[in-house]
């Protein structure tokens, strides 16, 4: 199994594919890398020769940011945001959606699960 | 939609005069600001602002990593509330 960009070893897949479990490459990316170094995209992953892995391997460092170094990067314009104490940095800190959603209903994926309060009018009553 | 490049960036001319006066003498008083929508240039950075938030004026210093921001994106309009823990009511 070929090993690209760190600890990432791809399956037996497609190797566009394969290059898609990479953090930082999707399809479109992993077409365009493979455009660039003329590699056939419908090749299985372990059918790539030495060369044909260490040209992708060669190019996803040169001309991607991906992995650890993308993760870091993100949490660095988060912190930037929080630091500074604009906007959108108070909503990263409370745990709210930051670019201007409703949070009345709905916004469970950033408020995490339910939590009922006595009381509280449900949204049917709302309406 | 993001403002056309031709533009700029929107910065209030009489801020932006005010601000540069302050720089020149070195002042940093405060600048009262109601423009909440007048972004942050370099030239602002190091000055203390008074941003109006509807209420009040919140005191924003302005560094680096601010530029390009708005200026109120500093002073929230809102209140954040949230219920007091069971705990503390007992």
């Amino acid at each position: 199994m070929p090993r690209i960009a760190g600890v990432d070893v791809p399956n037996e897949k497609r190797i566009d594919i394969a290059l898609t479990r990479i953090y930082g490459i999707g399809l479109f990316r992993s077409r365009e890398i493979l455009a660039s170094t003329r590699i056939e995209p419908n090749l299985r992953a372990n059918k790539l020769t030495e060369d044909e892995v260490s040209r992708i391997a060669g190019i996803i460092e040169s001309d991607y940011v991906v992995e650890g170094q993308l993760r870091r990067q993100l949490q660095q314009n988060i912190a930037r945001l929080r630091d500074i104490r604009c906007y959108r940095g108070l909503r990263h800190i409370r745990g709210l959606p930051v670019r201007g959603q409703r949070t009345r209903t709905n916004a469970r994926t950033r408020k995490g699960p339910k939590k009922t309060v006595a009381g509280k009018k449900s949204v049917k009553e709302m309406r | 939609m993001s403002r056309s490049l031709k533009k700029g960036p929107y910065v209030d001319e009489v801020l932006f005069e005010k601000a540069i006066k302050a720089r020149e003498t070195g002042s940093t008083m405060p600048i009262k600001v109601w423009n909440r929508s007048c972004t942050i240039v370099p030239e602002f950075v190091g000055q203390n602002f008074d941003v109006h938030n509807g209420k009040v004026f919140m005191r924003v210093y302005v560094t680096e990593d601010m530029v390009g921001h708005k200026l109120g994106e500093f002073a929230p309009t809102r209140n954040f509330r949230t219920h007091t823990s069971r705990q503390v009511r007992k």
